[in-house]
């Protein structure tokens, strides 16, 4: 019999019941909630008179809604200016309260991006299963855990059984080998793996991230990747547990200790495929061709290298495709054959699920230091992921970096990656964002957003323009 | 949770490959505490010429006039034909309310993202997966045919065409059985209450860590 694979291993760990119509309840570790897919579900539990399984296995704070001007947080939800936003959050708070939830409210310093928080406290650990109402909860991959997005039906039912009724997913195997080039960062590794198999490429799939690359990667990038799973259209994108890991997760709020660290650690240890697993679909890259990636279209997988141009729709014999890539150019405002490098962008964004740990606030502000924000970018802002991030970011003084070249420190959120609070774009500006969704209308109505990495977004800032950051550093 | 069992009725288009759960619903409509009235603003960035915000008075907005759904022909239209990756993105359930809640009961494409395939069985919404090549001729018989009406049975498994021509679909069973019943999935789980319990149980043991 083959080995298993990683997903293999935990899928198996967690199955409560195989049923004979071919569904399976798989047991939730951890369940983390914000505020904008979990008012629906609370209330469902209210109507059906139900209580949460298992309480203790919830966490919450919220993200998506909150304010990220130091001036509007002051007020915590009371000084959150947008009524409808400000609802929400409070609904949070009443749900998390009523149901006995353990939350990180808006202005305490564990509050962030769920998907930042999770891993950072220790309430995500490598083996668990951990869910949320976001398809970013891949993210928690990275730990050697089972993560991935539900729907707020979904919700409800983790709530109310701590299980899900699923049905297995297929394995896919992401296999990347070799070196990355200076300069090029995990962001562009998975913007480069999605230009490559799709946003649909992974569908169907859990994707396990192997090889040398991953290896050698940080589990904060590890995070990034994993974060991006489902812009390649798999739910769950997962890393095997190595010494990063743990070493990782050691000393983390929530991270057992004493006898049961030593427990634990030794089953993390086993969290990794199998050497004669069987993957059914496996995709081959080699770390020394990813160079710095920018999407120049309305879906992650229009990416190409900085020093790539934007492509031709009559060269694509597709038709759909054809289409697509003349409506993406249209709503774009770009034309064929034009330099990356040529583009000019209006507006910078560092923050989001993707890119708002340490390390990508670390790398930014090496871009930065010493430069200024170029005349034609109008606004450029660095949201951290976490007031833990925050904090740390400022007593490295990476924050007066940016402060002293124009560019602005905010409060921890999700921000302009998906505009549902006031940071957004104007119609008709370009972005470059760090977040990991360029879609029509994502960062503001008319907005044109360009995926990049947060060396990348920096070097936007300073120069006005796409560049190669390897020119900068 | 409604059902569905077999449908017939006015099929309208999404003409376009990967149409995100962004462009279904835009977020400025997901700080809605509610899991209604969201039809309004299913595709909201195509279907008006202007920007939408929630709690607006959408019959007072100016409407793009070559956006399909718009047009007379498709008023009423139960059956959304669309192009290969139909819902990626996020995870956010308000995009099968959005067409449930505008009077949909069933997409047909190509293919589907997982989370947002998965959402519509929770909302008696039906996707249905047909090769590219019968979304193509679907496609072209409803361009051509005004009130271009299509027969889903999820009974059956089958799509029929004015025309007679019988599309077969695959569903999983433990869907197909919820969907045509209307069973609350929560309820269902439950029966298996002491299989969870004795899970954690076993779990305790293991894995103590993660009860602490």
């Amino acid at each position: 019999m083959a080995g298993k694979t990683l997903y293999d291993k935990l899928w198996d760990a967690h199955l409560v019941k195989q049923r004979n119509d071919g569904s399976a309840l798989l047991y939730i570790d951890r369940h983390i909630l914000h505020e904008v897919t979990s008012p629906q579900a609370f209330e469902g539990l209210r109507l059906a008179g139900r209580k949460p399984w298992r309480v203790e296995a919830n966490i919450a704070t919220p993200d998506h809604n909150v304010p990220t001007t130091t001036v509007e947080r002051q007020a915590g939800v009371a000084g959150i200016a947008d009524p409808v936003s400000k609802i929400q959050v409070q609904t949070l708070d009443d749900n998390c309260d009523e149901f006995g939830i353990q939350e990180f409210k808006i202005n305490d310093v564990r509050q962030g991006i769920v998907h930042v928080v999770g891993p950072e406290t220790g309430a995500c650990l490598p083996g668990m299963t951990i869910v949320c109402g976001d398809s970013h909860t891949a993210t928690n991959g990275a730990l050697g855990a089972l993560a991935h997005g539900i729907g707020t039906s979904e919700v409800e039912h983790v709530l109310a059984t701590q299980c899900l009724v699923t049905k297995k997913m297929k394995n896919m195997l992401v296999k990347v080998d070799g070196k990355l080039p200076v300069g090029v960062t995990p962001k562009d590794v998975v913007l480069a793996i999605i230009g490559k198999i799709g946003t649909a490429g992974g569908t169907g799939h859990a994707i396990e991230f192997a090889g040398e690359v991953f290896r050698d990667m940080s589990m904060e990038g590890r995070m990034t990747v994993c974060n991006m799973a489902i812009e390649a259209g798999a739910r769950a994108g997962m890393v095997a547990v190595d010494e990063k890991t743990i070493e990782y997760v050691k000393g983390r709020t929530f991270a057992p200790t004493g006898e049961l660290w030593d427990a634990a650690v030794t089953q993390w240890r086993e969290l990794h495929s199998d050497s004669d697993a069987q993957f059914d679909t496996v995709v081959e890259m080699r770390g020394e061709d990813i160079q710095p990636q920018v999407s120049w279209g309305t879906s992650p997988e229009m990416v190409v290298p900085v020093n790539g141009s934007v492509p031709d729709p009559e060269s694509e014999s597709d038709p759909t495709r054809r289409e697509s890539i003349k409506s993406a150019l249209a709503y774009m405002d770009l034309k064929a054959g034009q330099a990356i490098t040529d583009i000019p962008v209006d507006v910078v964004f560092i923050g989001s699920c993707t890119n708002s740990r340490i390390e990508d606030i670390r790398e930014a502000a090496k871009v930065v230091k010493g430069r200024t924000r170029a005349e034609s970018v109008k606004r450029a802002m660095v949201v951290p992921g976490s007031g833990a991030v925050k904090a740390q970011a400022e007593a490295e003084g990476l924050h007066k970096v940016f402060l002293d070249a124009g560019i602005e420190w905010r409060e921890p959120g999700c921000s302009m990656c998906l505009a549902m609070n006031a940071d957004k774009l104007e119609p008709g500006e370009r972005c470059a964002s760090t977040s990991n969704r360029n879609f029509e209308g994502r960062q503001g109505y008319g907005g044109r957003t360009h995926l990049v990495s947060p060396a990348m977004a920096a070097a936007a800032a300073v120069t006005g323009r796409f560049v190669d950051v390897r020119e900068l550093v | 949770m409604k059902s569905f069992t077999k449908v017939t009725g006015i099929a309208a288009p999404m003409d376009r490959a990967n149409v995100d759960t962004d462009l279904i619903i835009p977020k400025q409509f997901l700080k809605s505490i509610k899991r209604s009235g969201f039809g309004p603003n299913l595709f909201d960035g195509l279907r008006y010429l202007d920007e939408g915000q929630p709690d607006q008075d959408n019959s007072k907005r100016p409407l793009n006039p070559d956006f399909p759904l718009n047009s007379p022909r498709y008023q009423g239209a139960q059956i959304l034909l669309a192009r290969k990756n139909f819902g990626c993105g996020s995870s956010r359930e308000h995009a099968p309310w959005a067409l449930d809640d505008y009077g949909f009961r069933c997409v047909i494409a190509p293919s589907f993202a997982d989370i947002f395939y998965n959402n519509c069985f929770k909302n008696g919404l039906l996707p249905v997966v047909l090769t590219e090549d019968q979304v193509d001729q679907l496609f072209r018989e409803m361009y051509k045919a005004e009130g271009y009406q299509l027969t889903v049975d999820l009974e059956q498994q089958s799509v029929t065409t004015p025309g007679g021509d019988t599309f077969h679909f695959e569903v999983d069973d433990f869907r197909k059985h919820c969907l045509l019943q209307g069973l609350d999935d929560i309820g269902l789980t439950l029966q298996d209450a002491n299989a969870i319990e004795g899970y954690e149980a076993q779990r305790r043991k293991s894995a103590p860590w993660l009860f602490v």
